[in-house]
């Protein structure tokens, strides 16, 4: 039993205590509480007559019905259904009892409701069970009030309180009234992991019937009276901005009710670390329906000018920065010289162990290359949007964030307006990965609706979404190893850089294991805007590194994964360095349960194999991948993966995102690429911007997870960026070639003759 | 402007739009048929596939002047208490991640079966390579439509 203080949600939970205090219990009416979809759901169900809040995440009906409020925004991790599922394992509640309803953005009551770094089971454990295991308590001591019993004598099971002595018994219903009133307990005592009956248990994702019917769920669907729609044109490149616009013709168009100029961010702003934004000065188009704003867009005449070197300041969560901002018009073929050049040079030193200069000078065996990556776009499948109602008093927001608190102080500090004015609705995302943590479209959104003074919802094309920017950036990585004679490696020397950043880990594995080591890193600086990408960097170095030791392991003749895990010995027996970021017990175990469960060594006639382990997130993922030759096309059969994310919440949810991560690892590794000329990016849409298809999708993929006690730990990200390693290796045992430049459907032999 | 009378989900919708209007916007925007999604609006990625009669097509590059007297049949009428046999499929594999693409799988999916019971890999394959799932549902996708035919216990 683990007796834990109730710290975190102390004073949310003091304040609703309050709240329900003096006799007044909260009643929620069954339209208030409920969304559409649910209440349908209920019907079928016996409705409970009133609901009583226990806490901010929960409210049990009369009848036992508990309705438990997901905290964080939903983008297709599942948690909207597995937060939920670790609130009502704590209250001991079945889970057919179970409403479960998306909370807004409510700081106050939720704190960071932030969806991305895979960090939301992580740093939402403690809390949800808490909020579970207090309320489970507040009805135990309910009910040994009425019973007049001992406390420690009544047993909670899927939602019915008992007292065997007495043979007395209750549904959670009968006893919520009291205990809503109660006190918070100031401890709570939290299950023991073999205790747990829904976590481990796979469940449903709670909206599934919703999406399969269509039900509106997303920002893109939402519905207000009176809405006009709203489009914005952008600069068509990178370092173009707005001179002027002429919109006599659009104005008159059918359907076109304004058009007006905005300016997202002002001059001088200081700008946060998730404001990043090349497309400050638009024109937006304001109408009453999208197709007809999209006409209109076409029509509207624009004239663009270059921008001038310039700078902003940036507040990275406390700490200014000066950011420069670079004039011109940018090209791939560009900035892969300039990568090529930077590669050549010296580089700013990260990490340093051993001597690796005389190591190197002294080794009977050099192995090094060079690996590029280009930029990509995020493309969720549902473009940005977002719907704003921005009157003199208060800003209605509704639409799809990941980080809704960054993007809440953006909008206030833009509109001038206090934060306690400003609503935001939660919706569903369709995809995030990382882009819809940058919210200028709500910001867009607000200021539209400020200036038609009228309900507005913002729509982006593909094509705007696409070269809006923040993109993951384009990198270059060039890794040396030094074997000596027993072919150990003895030296190791990664020099990694980007445009605008670097992808550097200087602390990942193999540091800690190679006694000579060095890490080091240059920038170039752009104006094209980039941003959290799924797995940022990792994205990148994961695949490059993976590639690269298993040259190193065949030059050492030996086995890929014999090579890491003798590598990994010597970092749990003897670490080189300091700050070594993984455990190489746990990176170990992901490769020995991939080990077995692919039956690597196997032979299989026409089955190429490659195999990669990663640490990043909190967590370990291993693949191995099968590469089958489709005539002279390699083609991906199936991928064997073992996570350690700690306790597995909802372990076929989890396999999904896991499988997901993989076809989005092979579909970005192989097509994968966004190019500029001139500033604009060469892809606007999906006939040249490449997404993996159901056809190029491996036939087969098998998830294990390594199972464990260890409090859980990331999932969204893990499994994705090793996935780039594992193809390339499979890929050199298909072809004799090594895979070096993504993506790897254009990393052909160059023609000789 | 027109008028124009669709057959739609079983009953008959009125409409007064431009005749070069997409049916995708018609549904969305006119008629409150949000489950039809948006995602490219050059037929590149299928996240607005309906059915025509018995064909999937592409609503967005659909113009409501094409439509005349044919069915459209769109997610929210496949069924209607959402329990045609591709939709328990995709509940009972838990198909969806972000689940804003599924509708158009779903719709290509029932069509495929429709025209084909019992379809290979590769039918499935070409059937439903239109349509774009960024989440990576693929593997998943099959092996609920594989369930829907039958041919998957």
């Amino acid at each position: 039993m683990t007796q834990i203080r109730t710290k975190i949600g102390r004073r949310a939970f003091i304040k609703n205590t309050s709240l329900a205090g003096g006799g007044l219990v909260l009643g929620f009416s069954i339209l208030n509480a409920c969304k559409p979809g649910q209440a349908e759901k209920m019907a079928v169900r016996e409705m409970p007559k009133e609901w009583f809040e226990i806490n901010a995440y929960l409210k049990i009906g009369d009848n036992g019905l508990v309705t438990i409020m997901a905290p964080n925004p939903e983008f297709g991790q599942g948690v909207i259904t597995s937060m939920p599922m670790i609130v009502a394992d704590e209250l001991d509640v079945a889970w057919k009892d179970v409403l479960v309803e998306q909370a807004n953005f409510d700081a106050d009551e939720y704190g960071w409701q932030f969806t991305g770094g895979s960090q939301g089971i992580r740093r939402r454990w403690e809390g949800l069970r808490m909020a579970g295991a207090t309320a489970k308590q507040m009805l135990k001591d309910a009910a040994a009030q009425s019973w007049q019993v001992p406390v420690a004598e009544i047993t909670v099971a899927e939602g019915i309180l008992k007292h065997e002595a007495s043979n007395k018994s209750a549904g959670f219903g009968e006893m919520a009234s009291l205990a809503a009133q109660l006190e918070v307990p100031e401890e709570v005592t939290l299950k023991e992991p073999k205790e747990f009956t829904i976590i481990g248990k796979s469940k449903k994702s709670v909206e599934n019937e919703k999406i399969i019917t269509g039900k509106p769920l997303f920002g893109m669907d939402y519905q207000y009276d009176g809405a006009l729609v709203a489009m914005v044109t952008h600069p068509p490149a990178f370092g173009l901005q707005l001179k002027s616009y002429d919109d006599t013709q659009v104005k008159s168009m059918p359907g076109i009710v304004d058009v007006v100029q905005i300016k997202t961010l002002n001059d001088g702003q200081t700008r946060g670390y998730f404001d990043t934004n090349a497309f400050t000065d638009l024109v937006a188009i304001v109408g009453k329906s999208t197709w007809e704003v999209m006409n209109a867009k076409k029509s509207l005449k624009v004239e663009w000018e270059p921008i001038s070197d310039s700078t902003f300041t940036m507040d990275r969560f406390g700490s200014q920065m000066e950011v420069t901002v670079p004039g011109g018009l940018e090209s791939t073929t560009d900035h892969y010289a300039k990568m090529n050049e930077m590669a050549g040079r010296s580089a700013t030193t990260a990490r340093k162990d051993g001597n690796p200069d005389k190591a190197f000078k002294n080794a009977a065996k050099v192995i090094e290359r060079s690996y590029t990556c280009p930029f990509l776009a995020h493309n969720c499948m549902e473009p940005m949007n977002f719907f704003a109602h921005v009157t003199e008093e208060k800003a209605h927001l509704a639409g799809p964030l990941q980080a809704p608190g960054l993007t809440e102080s953006t909008v206030a500090a833009r509109l001038g307006m206090p934060i306690e004015n400003i609503e935001i609705e939660l919706t569903r995302m369709g995809g995030g990965f990382g882009r819809r943590a940058y919210g200028h479209y709500a910001i867009e959104a607000a200021l539209i609706s400020r200036e038609v003074k009228a309900p507005v919802k913002l729509v982006y094309s593909r094509e705007d979404d696409m070269t809006f920017g923040i993109y993951r950036p384009t990198y270059q990585a060039t890794y040396r190893a030094a074997l000596d004679e027993n072919n150990d490696l003895v030296a190791f020397h990664v020099k990694a850089g980007g445009v605008p950043e670097t992808p550097l880990f200087a602390n990942r594995f193999p540091a800690g294991a190679v006694d000579n080591y060095l890490a080091q890193q240059w920038e170039i600086n752009s104006n094209i805007t980039i941003g959290a990408f799924r797995a940022p960097r990792s994205n990148f170095m994961a695949g490059v590194e993976q590639a690269f030791l298993d040259e190193v392991a065949e030059a050492a003749g030996k086995d890929p994964i014999e090579f890491r895990l003798e590598l990994l010995e010597r970092a749990k027996n003897n670490p080189v360095g300091e700050n070594n970021e993984y455990e190489p017990d746990r990176l170990a175990g992901v490769l020995k349960l991939v080990r077995e469960k692919s039956d690597w060594g196997k032979v299989t006639n026409g089955v190429h194999r490659g195999v990669s382990a990663y640490f990043c997130h909190n967590s370990y993922a291993a693949h191995v991948v099968d590469v089958v030759m489709d005539g002279d096309q390699p083609r991906v059969d199936k991928v064997v993966c073992a996570v350690d994310c700690g306790i597995v919440i909802n372990p076929d949810a989890a396999a999904n995102m896991a499988e997901g991560a993989i076809v989005d690892g092979i579909g970005n590794a192989m097509y994968g690429e966004l190019t500029f000329t001139k500033g604009a990016t060469d892809q606007t849409n999906f006939d040249k911007y490449k997404i993996i298809r159901h056809s190029e999708a491996p036939r087969n993929v098998e998830v294990h997870f390594v199972q464990n006690e260890i409090d859980p730990t990331g999932l969204g990200e893990p499994p994705f960026p090793p996935v780039f390693g594992a193809l390339a290796n499979a890929l050199y045992k298909a072809t004799g070639r090594r895979y070096t430049k993504q993506p790897f459907m254009k990393d052909r032999p160059e023609l000789v003759g | 402007m027109a008028q124009f009378k669709l057959k739609i989900n079983g009953t008959t919708r009125e409409v007064d739009v431009d005749p070069n209007t997409p049916v995708l916007w018609v549904l969305r925007d006119h008629l409150n048929l949000v489950g039809t999604k948006y995602g490219c609006g050059i037929a590149q990625c299928g996240s607005c596939t309906i059915h025509l009669g018995n064909s999937a097509v592409r609503a967005c590059q659909l113009p409501i002047a094409a439509v005349g007297e044919q069915q459209i049949t769109t997610i929210e009428g496949l069924s209607e208490n959402g329990d045609h046999p591709v939709q328990k499929a995709w509940l009972e594999v838990d198909v969806p991640q972000c689940g804003y693409c599924q509708a158009g799988q779903i719709m290509s999916a029932a069509a495929l079966l429709k025209n084909n019971p019992n379809p290979s890999d590769r039918d499935i394959d070409a059937a439903m390579d239109g349509n774009l799932c960024r989440c990576g549902t693929y593997v998943r996708i099959k092996k609920a439509i594989k369930i829907a035919a039958g041919s998957e216990a």
